[in-house]
């Protein structure tokens, strides 16, 4: 009987998940309609399609394929990675507030991909692809920074402390970079302050091309992990008594999300709070059980992103409004509403 | 000597076990060994920069000013107002960090963490864009609004929260506050174009400081120092609890509502000068406990001259990394002020 209704519960969130994850799926592919027809030259539907196959005129595929596409396609990857990498932490640290911007891997990351861009041009050929690879050292470093921080002796990684430490390092990495960035050039200068407020820069399909692989490998390897997660959020002491070797695969999981943070990072500079938004509505729909819980993440991150980044375009046009500015104004007050609800 | 001895006083919690006393000698070494360091500060401070000026004229220049001299009109117009605002600013953000960490007993408590500057500087972002041409003193008043409406946010989302106010609550709602802020304040300031205006403030620079802004924040800074003072023995004894204060016969809602209105006109109008800089309020009173003890009679003076001091400091630093260029001064005092907040957070042993 009790079996029964148990599986009964179990696949009507099946069911449940799947349903939200076709609804955001729709979502996600009107918001691209959307975000193709917003800028400086409209796309009409049927304009857009003629131009997809191969039956527009130069212009038209010029501005399609060379610009709002790639930025399209970043802003799903980016989405996606992000949420994950924070569902990742929050599910590892065993804290709802924890998320790359605030744990200050997003600025580690930063770091690195600055001090990379002033050796070498930003946009020339050579480093788009050590770009992921720099940030990925970066906010390895940071992680480990703060991990060593946060941990003491007979009493581990407190949640709380953990939070604490991120975001002084945040602020003093921010602070670092400040000092740095008056040693550059102008227009190096330009840069590197568009990238701190986290505008999508890398708007070509050499960044997706850098970026893809480390969200196509590590994305399934994440979700593959489900279950490894599902045990972990039962605690250290139930984990290990269910056979989880629990340092090891919180080790495998943390260095997922920081490559997932750091990839996404540094094409897109300091975008916070995606990570914090989006698996806690997807909890929210769906459930904890990781299985469902992360794909709905990536999903929602990607909208979120998407959609901010339309509105970072569209509302001042001609002028841009950084695509982090517009999901911190989405976020920070989700971020607020979450810590008065949270016991301590 | 164990628990026992730091278990009255939550500030001393999780560190060493001090004896919980004051030290007046030490407290009037630094007030009077600080005021003459800070005089030597200063003098040091005008002296140094793209043109190298001697002590011998920065002395004529402020005793027996001749305007046909460069120098001297360099020192009367640019470098003093520096110097001095840098001194002002200092000390008070120092004295609200000193009165927000006695009064909530949170050791992390300061104007730059929980919102406070991020309120002002918001504030400011809108005056800007909509009153562009805003005297000076409304602005300072603007900001003191916002820099309430920050504190206001901060300490609500703090104490809704199911286990009330915990220090690291405190942090956290700031840290996000100010994200939304300054996000809010960058939007605002692309969409008026006034970013130029808005990029110094943000970083924190002492570098546009003017006679007349001096003239006008001075007297509500030394008020609000003043006031400090006598309210400081009310301080001491709500920093031991609120239940102790009330039983010694305090009405400690009334001392809150002016300590705050105190921390609320210091913050504003400092950043209505310099812009956001965040971490004087946290390292300074956290020293000055160390050397004079834990009386707030004490703490409040010394720590306005420790602030001058390190702000002025930081200002002299941040000339020299890089000349001609500046670094901000608020990227110099977080460079020092993050590891002591790290330290801090470390040390801290309560549930946070």
């Amino acid at each position: 009987m009790q079996r029964q209704a148990v599986l009964s519960y179990e696949s009507s969130r099946q069911k449940r998940g799947i349903t939200v994850m076709v609804i955001l799926g729709v979502m996600i592919v009107i918001a691209f309609i959307i975000s193709v027809n917003t800028g400086y030259i409209r796309l009409t539907p049927l304009e857009l399609l003629n131009t997809m196959f191969g039956r527009g005129t130069d212009k038209q595929e010029l501005i399609l394929f060379d610009f709002r596409l790639p930025r399209i396609v970043i802003s799903v990857l980016i989405g996606a990675g992000l949420a994950v990498s924070g569902a990742v932490m929050q599910g590892v640290f065993r804290n709802d507030l924890a998320d790359p911007g605030i744990l200050g891997i997003n600025a580690g990351a930063g770091l690195m991909v600055m001090l990379v861009v002033s050796f070498y041009e930003a946009t020339s050929a050579a480093p788009v692809f050590l770009l992921p690879l720099a940030a990925f050292a970066g906010a390895g470093l940071t992680a480990a920074l703060i991990y060593v921080l946060a941990y003491k002796r007979y009493q581990g990684i407190s949640p709380v402390r953990l939070l604490l430490t991120g975001v002084a390092v945040a602020a003093g990495i921010s602070a670092a970079m400040i000092v740095l960035t008056l040693r550059l050039d102008p227009d190096k200068y330009q840069f590197v302050a568009t990238w701190l407020a986290g505008s999508i820069w890398g708007t070509s399909w050499k960044f997706v091309l850098s970026l893809l692989p480390w969200i196509v490998v590590l994305l399934p390897y994440v979700i593959y992990k489900a279950r490894v997660m599902n045990v972990l959020n039962l605690g250290q002491q139930t984990a290990t008594g269910l056979g989880a070797d629990v340092g090891r695969e919180q080790f495998k999981l943390l260095a997922a999300a920081v490559g997932l943070a750091a990839a996404s990072v540094a094409v897109s500079g300091g975008i916070g709070f995606v990570g914090l938004v989006g698996p806690h509505l997807a909890r929210r729909l769906v459930g904890p059980k990781h299985q469902l819980m992360l794909p709905v993440s990536a999903l929602l991150g990607s909208l979120l992103v998407i959609v901010a980044d339309t509105i970072g375009r569209w509302i001042l046009q001609p002028s841009e409004i950084p695509t982090g500015i517009v999901v911190a104004v989405i976020g920070a007050p989700y971020f607020l509403y979450l810590l008065a609800r949270t016991k301590s | 000597m164990n628990q026992q001895a730091t278990a009255g006083n939550p500030l001393l919690q999780g560190t060493e076990p001090v004896k919980l006393r004051s030290r007046p000698w030490a407290a009037t070494l630094i007030l009077v060994g600080g005021l003459i360091a800070l005089a030597l500060g200063i003098a040091v401070s005008v002296s140094f920069g793209a043109a190298e000026i001697k002590l011998s004229v920065v002395w004529t220049a402020v005793f027996h000013f001749n305007p046909d001299i460069t120098d001297h009109q360099i020192i009367r117009e640019l470098r003093m107002p520096r110097v001095l605002g840098a001194a002002l600013v200092g000390a008070s953000f120092a004295v609200a960090g000193a009165i927000m960490q006695g009064m909530t007993r949170n050791p992390l408590a300061d104007s730059g963490l929980m919102g406070i500057n991020a309120g002002a500087g918001f504030a400011l972002a809108l005056c800007f864009a909509f009153f562009p041409n805003l005297p000076f003193m409304y602005l300072i008043l603007y900001s003191f609004l916002g820099a309430g409406a920050g504190a206001g946010i901060v300490y609500g989302v703090g104490s809704i929260a199911k286990g009330g106010l915990t220090p690291a609550r405190l942090v956290l709602s700031g840290a996000a506050l100010s994200a939304l802020l300054s996000a809010l304040s960058e939007g605002v300031a692309l969409y008026f174009q006034i970013g130029q205006d808005l990029a110094f403030w943000y970083a924190g620079g002492v570098a546009g400081t003017k006679w007349f802004q001096l003239k006008l924040m001075a007297p509500w800074v030394g008020a609000a120092i003043l006031g400090a003072v006598v309210l400081s023995r009310s301080i001491t004894m709500l920093s031991l609890g609120d239940d102790i204060a009330k039983g010694l016969g305090q009405r400690t809602n009334l001392v809150k509502l002016a300590g705050t209105l105190i921390v609320l006109v210091l913050a504003g109008s400092s950043v209505a000068v310099v812009g956001a800089v965040g971490f004087i309020g946290l390292i300074i009173p956290h020293l000055t406990r160390y050397l004079v003890g834990v009386d707030y009679r004490w703490i409040i003076p010394c720590s306005a001259v420790l602030g001058s001091l390190l702000a002025i400091l930081a200002d002299l630093t941040s000339r020299m990394i890089n000349p001609p260029q500046e670094v901000p001064l608020g990227a110099i005092i977080a460079l020092i002020g993050v590891p002591f907040f790290l330290y801090l957070a470390r040390k801290e042993r309560r549930e946070l």
